[in-house]
């Protein structure tokens, strides 16, 4: 007995993690109510507890699952202590609809409607963030609040508000329609890259990388690219940049927790199944002609992730490539990067004199990696006096740890100043 | 669901257009106020005198002050309103967004609250 109820439990356990986001998204859908809908799923599951061990595990458990949470709302609805003429409405629209709850394409439909509505704009992007992770992903609030370097309350209330503007202002659960669904989709793509970049490159904070991020991030893109009723290009090149730049995942620290500059890394530590599936994704996003900014970034993390060293690098192709991005995405960050691969090309004069430009500029001049790229090529010219200013300086705005010490490692390496100061 | 549109505008902006821009604003507000009528999204809407005719009434312990105003420290004063009905948000904003002062000013979107027969006890935010 006890045998049979463990692995039923394993098995209850292992359908909660596959399939409750999805349970949810129909429940949301249905009750048109994120907290019922989550209270409904909760007691769904722990009636699939009670049941399942006696009845077994019915041949749809996601369609039993809906079924059951949703007459639990309806119990839920009537018990209510101010149980007004709406939800006495719904709960009897709830109990007599004959909702087709096998069907899967529909519960598909359930999650992108989710993705939509939690990036709807009328949400702040702090709330979009959080609510995606909380509603799409299934993290909980300390979870999210561990990865954004914030305290729970804050992720919770961020969550509260949100959930009140959709019901308040009535934010309908719907994908889109066609003529606004780039638009739309912009945000969400948007709001899954910022998640990415959290996970990747923490903007402050004593670890380089939370990957648990990175990986909701890819797992999100690729569920939006499997449920858009179109193939859309950006959302293709977005999937294999994230693939593209998890790759190098391993190689991007050393074992003592430094960072290792992209010329440095061991390639063969790169991880080729995800470069392969990138690859081939810019590929299929490339040749749709109508790509965008992600399309021309993982196009360049394909150059670097099948070149076998940096000098082998085809710095030309780069440079052009960051051209098209500088039309279609201008920005000062852009420029930088661009300058860095002309440095490449052309050599590292060529390149000081781009940066240089650019920080005359103004934009930059608060940006850390602007100096420490000028920095680098002044140290490889060996004007180690003009370098340690700009290492120096760049040291003075980065917040990241690991970024921190890599700067710090730089300066010590360019050994004591010409004039030796206390301390 | 009602929803009304605030249509802010700087008032300097407003001046600056030309008696035919003006005019022309006017009839595109007009005919588009007739096409939000016939789709069945119009309620009312208003297009309001200069922030300068304004006066600000209070009443503070049974006692009312009249004063000019307001003072706003904000660049866009409001300039008129629209009150639409939509079945949710994102038709609200299809709907708003059309509105032809929106490409001169800004417009805020704001869900109507019904207001209901309150227990005593019932506070909502």
């Amino acid at each position: 007995m006890s045998g049979a109820g463990d692995t039923i439990s394993q098995r209850v356990e292992e359908i909660y993690r596959t399939e409750s986001r999805r349970v949810l998204a129909t429940l949301i859908r249905l009750l048109g109510d994120f907290d019922l809908a989550e209270e409904a799923l909760q007691n769904a599951f722990a009636a699939a507890v009670a049941a399942w061990p006696r009845d077994g595990v019915p041949q749809n458990p996601r369609a039993w699952l809906v079924s059951a949470g949703r007459f639990k709302a309806v119990d839920m609805l009537r018990r209510r202590a101010r149980f007004d003429a709406v939800e006495r409405e719904l709960a009897n629209a709830l109990e007599s609809t004959t909702v087709d709850e096998a069907s899967p394409p529909e519960l598909d439909d359930d999650r992108l409607r989710l993705i939509f509505v939690c990036c709807h704009p009328a949400l702040p992007p702090d709330s979009q963030l959080a609510l995606t992770l909380r509603e799409v992903c299934g993290l909980r609030t300390e979870e999210i609040a561990r990865a954004f370097l914030t305290t729970p309350p804050t992720v919770a209330q961020r969550i509260v508000r949100a959930k009140s503007k959709i019901r308040d202002a009535k934010i309908p659960y719907e994908v889109p329609a066609l003529a606004e669904l780039h638009e739309r989709l912009e945000i969400v793509l948007h709001v899954i890259y910022l998640i990415f970049n959290e996970g990747y490159s923490a903007s402050s904070g004593a670890s380089l990388t939370r990957s648990d991020l990175t990986l909701e991030a890819i797992r999100l893109a690729r569920l939006l690219a499997a449920l858009l009723p179109q193939p859309d290009s950006e959302a293709t090149g977005l999937l294999a940049l994230m693939l593209l730049q998890q790759s190098r995942q391993a190689a991007r620290t050393s074992a003592d927790g430094e960072l290792v500059l992209l010329e440095d890394q061991d390639r063969s530590r790169w991880n080729r199944d995800q470069i392969a599936e990138g690859v081939a994704l810019v590929r299929k996003a490339l040749a749709t002609r109508n790509f965008g900014a992600y399309t021309l970034q993982a196009a360049i993390a394909a150059i670097h992730a099948q070149a076998p060293n940096s000098a082998a690098t085809d710095w030309s192709e780069i440079t052009g490539l960051y051209d098209l991005l500088k039309k279609v995405d201008p920005s000062p960050v852009v420029e930088l990067n661009r300058a860095v691969a002309v440095a490449m090309r052309d050599g590292e004069v060529a390149g000081l004199e781009l940066i240089d430009r650019l920080l005359a500029a103004g934009e930059l001049d608060n940006y850390p990696f602007a100096h420490a790229g000028r920095a680098e090529l002044l140290r490889r010219l060996g004007r180690n006096e003009e370098a340690r200013r700009s290492y120096e300086r760049a040291l003075a705005l980065m917040g990241q740890e690991p970024e921190r010490r890599f700067l710090g490692r730089r300066l010590r390496e360019l050994g004591a100043p010409d004039s030796p100061r206390d301390g | 669901m009602k929803y009304l549109c605030l249509v802010y505008t700087e008032e300097a902006k407003l001046a600056a257009l030309s008696d035919q821009e003006f005019a022309q604003l006017d009839r595109d507000s007009l005919a588009y106020d007739n096409e939000m009528r016939e789709a069945g999204h119009f309620v009312v809407a208003h297009a309001l005198q200069s922030v300068d005719s304004a006066t600000t009434l209070r009443v503070r312990k049974n006692k009312l002050s009249a004063t000019d105003g307001p003072f706003a420290e904000t660049k866009e004063q409001l300039c008129g309103f629209v009150l639409i009905a939509a079945k949710d948000l994102n038709e609200a904003i299809r709907v708003a967004s059309k509105i032809p002062s929106a490409r001169v000013g800004s417009v805020e979107v704001r869900p109507v609250r019904e207001l209901a027969e309150h227990e005593p006890w019932d506070k909502r935010g």
